[in-house]
């Protein structure tokens, strides 16, 4: 691939830009994956938690007596039993202004959702511990719950937090430029209300922890199918009062999916290992699908109000949004909302910006990142209004974009506006007329719309949607790899972060062996267990390939240079003289005098006990390195689908999916657009299918997939893919992330192409995700 | 839900069944409310079977019993008594993965890999009935289970190729 030349000069990259197949698949595929559930944890008691069942509750008195009672219980646990480490659980991503609510590990007096851990029960096995549950005697005094924003903003309305003055979680505006003094002059200005509902993640394994404490050593190792073991690592150490050395965290080799919820911190992750600190025996839990439903973070709703100031020709002048995020019980993060805020601009010049979050709690389970991250909610706004634009002057959807994007030799760009890493939102790298030219040549518009008009005068209703969206990635602060020469000669690689599908064990590989220059089948890759590696911040926000990536690159390039040393010692030649390759090191002039990795690691690593060695000669051969970003880097990618809706029964059926992607050089094309494909179908979940409903008083409507609709093969098409490369210019490997590009932009494009479908109806789509009852609202109940 | 006080105990309750388990037969003392799941995974110890839902709604924890495929979340372990079972654990032989799971490989069908079992399982017993030519119906065939990561267009290709050589093998001979 052509890219690839843009890596690194003077290297032969054999393995980085192939689509190789991966290394982690035959256990996989072999029922030998060892997720946290399949390791042997026999002699582990099994624990199930009662959660509250009011979105709103005073716990007036719990009675576990019947509940103990019962043969193979051991323990139950609440908030009375658990005052040390009833601490506070802080957000991840904060704001000086925040209406800081303390989150608990567990209730303690007040359930603010359903779903809120109340009591945790510790039987011989989870069939006793969860009948153990229904013997547990609570009174609650039930309070008035907040189900929505809306109900949140209410002047008079009940709180969420009972003492708290304000339901509004923060208040934060971002101006670009001088956006009412714009609006005021603009020579058109069209304004619109959005609702966009997102869903959970559904990762097909639930979240789990289980612990053993070795009293011999005082160590406390836990295993957690979280997304980022050190940081659960060092919220633990802070609660518990411990060194991080005391705590390994071991995130389970093979992940069930993560998608966001499980790269946050909850109180079942704080409570299991401190009770089996206490009861000196090790416990394991393993959440269920009800209970992911109800207390895994997820992300709900927004309510967007938009206008957009433009002149005649359609050029943008001013993007004014202001948005009502639901932050759930408590702020896990402001994350999602605060990167919606940053991703509404998108890939167009826009002089004069204003941007406005209202967060508000609800009695709702807590919200946080889920693939997209806030980043769907914010491009179907601004696309949306990109198509009302163009229906407003009458132009094609894909000119109005033509006309307004950031052109190629305007990077770096900046947009005026901060990323939620804290930097300025300056765009590194992008080609975005590419993208839109690429998407607009593979559908045929023209043609498009000959068929279009013919399908509508046979009462078809046929439509287009384009969606482009601009993604921070490869955040910061920093990643590590530990590279070393392992005794036999071969190469180990030890990422500090865990993977949940993305293939780490075979994409850093590709990237460790072309570093060095050995052999693959010599590359072994681990991942996942603070012991290995002692610091690390982990897999979210589509980060890891810019920065674990980069990491290896250098850590594997110290290694070489390490390897080249001691072999020029011990050939006694120039190190400018040798190559390596396969699983030697050589003189390049004269290849039959070369030295073994092993026998490099005999000298290096095992040594002669008692033997000095050369002064010169690098010995035990380990690198570690740290990338840390300079700023986020900046993939993009566009969105188009061509969908027919039924007038007669809602449904909308996709006719056709393409996507076009950037996202820097590619380190595995086979693995990128699996990452694509895989967040595509999200997307189309989002667009059309998932809803997390609540009723009024806080009770979740959706609790299972018989009423929460997960896409299946028949609702997925497949997209054609196209990509475009713009290399980063702010690492080595030139990469970007490219986990969640297929999600962003596929709302945004199936709810313009339904409104595009129903226009002869007078159709405005204005909320997702489009069930059925929806689309025929827009049809027929509108004035 | 409320347990009975009458029987305190549900864990007395055990029966004798007698499973064939990837051809090996055995007799097993299980609970009378042990998940046919939970049996296979925890008491025969073959952990391939994965639990996504629990009810009857993912396809994760499918296996086939006696031809069926089954979700073994929504069955007992004592209601099959006398059944021979297959799970995923059964189809490579000797470390050598079957054709089906070669073509998932090949096609990057999965990416966590905790799905993968139950589609295979479904898949190996919708072959048997008769090849899946055509996209939709392969389609078809993977909507009773789902998956989160792959968004299933690697599964579609697998089936197909699979199907393809099946068929090349049969012209040929
Ligand atoms: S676990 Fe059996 S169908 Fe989901
Ligand atoms: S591969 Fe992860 S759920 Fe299917």
């Amino acid at each position: 691939m052509s890219q690839i030349s843009e890596i690194k000069e003077n290297l032969t990259v054999t393995n980085i830009g192939r689509g190789m197949i991966r290394r982690e698949d035959p256990r996989l595929l072999t029922g030998q994956g060892k997720f946290i559930d399949d390791l042997p944890f026999s002699d582990f008691y099994e624990a199930a938690i009662l959660r509250s069942p009011h979105a709103h509750a005073r716990v007036v008195s719990i009675d576990t007596e019947r509940a103990l009672k019962l043969s193979g219980v051991i323990a139950i646990y609440t908030a009375a039993d658990l005052e040390p480490i009833m601490k506070d659980l802080p957000p991840k991503v904060s704001h000086p202004k925040l209406n800081y609510q303390i989150r608990l590990p567990m209730v303690k007096e007040y359930a603010n959702y359903v779903g809120e851990p109340i009591a945790v029960v510790v039987a011989e096995n989870r069939y006793i511990a969860e009948d153990a549950v229904d013997l547990i005697e609570i009174e609650y005094e039930t309070l008035p719950a907040v189900a929505s924003t809306h109900a949140a903003l209410r002047k008079g309305g009940p709180k969420v937090h009972i003492g708290s003055e304000s339901n509004v979680a923060v208040h934060i505006i971002q101006k670009a430029g001088d956006p009412e003094a714009a609006l005021k002059t603009a020579p058109h200005v069209i304004r619109e209300t959005f609702k966009i509902t997102r869903g959970g993640g559904h990762s097909i394994e639930g979240r789990g922890v289980a612990a053993r404490f070795d009293p011999i050593t005082q160590q406390l190792t836990v295993w957690d199918n979280t997304q980022a073991p050190h940081y659960v690592r060092q919220m633990l150490a802070t609660i518990y009062g411990m060194t991080e050395d005391e705590i390994r965290l071991i995130a389970p080799q093979d992940i069930g999916g993560g998608f966001g919820p499980k790269a946050q911190f909850y109180g079942e992750e704080v409570v299991i290992p401190w009770i089996v600190m206490q009861m000196k025996h090790p416990v394991k839990w393993v959440e269920d699908r009800w209970e992911n439903f109800i207390s895994a973070t997820m992300e709900r709703s927004q309510t967007h109000r938009v206008e957009v100031g433009f002149d005649e020709d359609g050029h943008l002048l001013v993007l004014k949004d202001v948005f009502e995020h639901d932050q759930g019980a408590y702020c896990v993060g402001l994350q999602v909302p605060t990167i919606t805020m940053s991703t509404l601009p998108g890939p167009y010049v826009i002089p004069n910006i204003h941007s406005e979050l209202i967060s508000c709690y609800t009695n709702i389970v807590p919200t946080s990142s889920l693939r997209g991250a806030g980043r769907p909610q914010a491009v179907t706004v601004m696309e949306r209004m990109m198509d009302r634009i163009a229906e407003h002057l009458g132009m094609e959807p894909a000119e109005i974009r033509r006309r307004n994007l950031i052109q190629p030799d305007q990077f770096p760009y900046a947009v005026g506006l901060l990323f939620r890493d804290g930097s300025p939102l300056t765009y590194d790298s992008g080609n975005y007329p590419a993208l839109l030219e690429g998407a607009v040549d593979r559908i045929d518009i023209v043609k498009f719309r000959r068929d279009q008009a013919e399908a509508r005068s046979q009462g078809r209703f046929l439509g287009l949607g384009l969606s482009m969206y601009v993604e921070g990635t490869g955040i910061g602060p920093y990643e590590g790899a530990r590279v070393r020469l392992t005794n036999s000669g071969k190469i180990l690689v030890t990422l500090a972060a865990s993977p949940q599908g993305q293939g780490y064990e075979t994409v850093y590989a590709q990237v460790a062996a072309d570093a060095i220059g050995v052999d693959i089948d010599l590359v072994e890759v681990r991942h996942g267990d603070t012991s290995s590696i002692p610091y690390g911040q982990g897999t979210f926000a589509s980060r890891v390939t810019a920065t674990a990536g980069p990491a290896v690159w250098e850590a594997s390039e110290l290694l070489k240079s390490d390897l080249l040393a001691v072999a020029a010692s011990l050939l006694k030649c120039d190190v400018s003289s040798l190559a390596l390759s396969g699983n030697s090191v050589f003189i390049e002039s004269e290849p039959e005098r070369r030295v073994l990795l092993y026998d490099i690691a005999l000298v290096s690593n095992v040594g002669r006990h008692g033997m000095s060695v050369p002064r010169d000669l690098p010995i035990a051969i380990e690198r570690t390195a740290y990338f840390k970003p300079v700023q986020a880097v900046y993939s993009s990618g566009i969105s188009a689908v061509i969908v027919e809706v039924d007038p007669e029964t809602g449904k909308i059926e996709i006719l056709k999916s393409l996507l076009g992607h950037d996202c820097g050089n590619v380190l595995n094309p086979m693995i990128v657009e699996g990452q694509i494909l895989g967040g595509h179908a999200h997307g189309i979940g989002n667009a059309i299918y998932e809803e997390a409903r609540y009723s009024e008083d806080g009770q979740p409507q959706a609790v299972s997939y018989l009423d929460y609709a997960l896409p299946t093969a028949i609702e997925v098409p497949t997209p054609e893919l196209f990509h475009v490369f713009s290399p980063s210019p702010l690492n080595p490997l030139g990469v970007k992330g490219a986990g969640e590009g297929g999600t962003i932009p596929v709302p945004g494009a199936v709810a313009n192409a339904v409104e595009d479908a129903l226009r002869p109806f007078g159709s405005r789509i204005c909320e997702l995700p489009l069930t059925p009852e929806r689309v025929l609202r827009a049809i027929y109940d509108h004035d | 839900m409320a347990v009975d006080e009458s029987r305190a105990d549900p864990v007395e309750d055990k029966s004798w069944i007698s499973v064939t388990i990837n051809g090996s037969k055995q007799d097993y003392l299980v609970e009378q409310r042990l998940s046919l799941a939970d049996f296979i995974r925890n008491q025969v110890g073959l952990k391939g079977t994965h639990l996504g839902c629990e009810h009857g709604s993912c396809g994760a924890c499918t296996v086939i019993i006696d031809d069926r495929a089954v979700r073994s979340c929504l069955m007992f372990a004592v209601q099959s008594d006398g059944s021979s079972i297959e799970t995923v654990e059964g189809l490579a032989i000797d470390g050598v993965l079957s054709p089906l799971q070669e073509s998932f490989q090949a096609n990057h069908a999965l990416q966590c890999g905790f799905c993968t079992s139950g589609f295979l399982m479904s898949l190996v017993a919708r072959l048997r009935e008769g090849p899946i030519d055509t996209e939709s119906e392969a389609r078809e065939a993977l909507s009773g289970n789902i998956c989160r990561c792959t968004g299933y267009s690697g599964m579609v290709a697998a089936i197909l190729e699979q199907s393809n050589s099946i068929q090349g093998i049969k012209e040929n001979s």
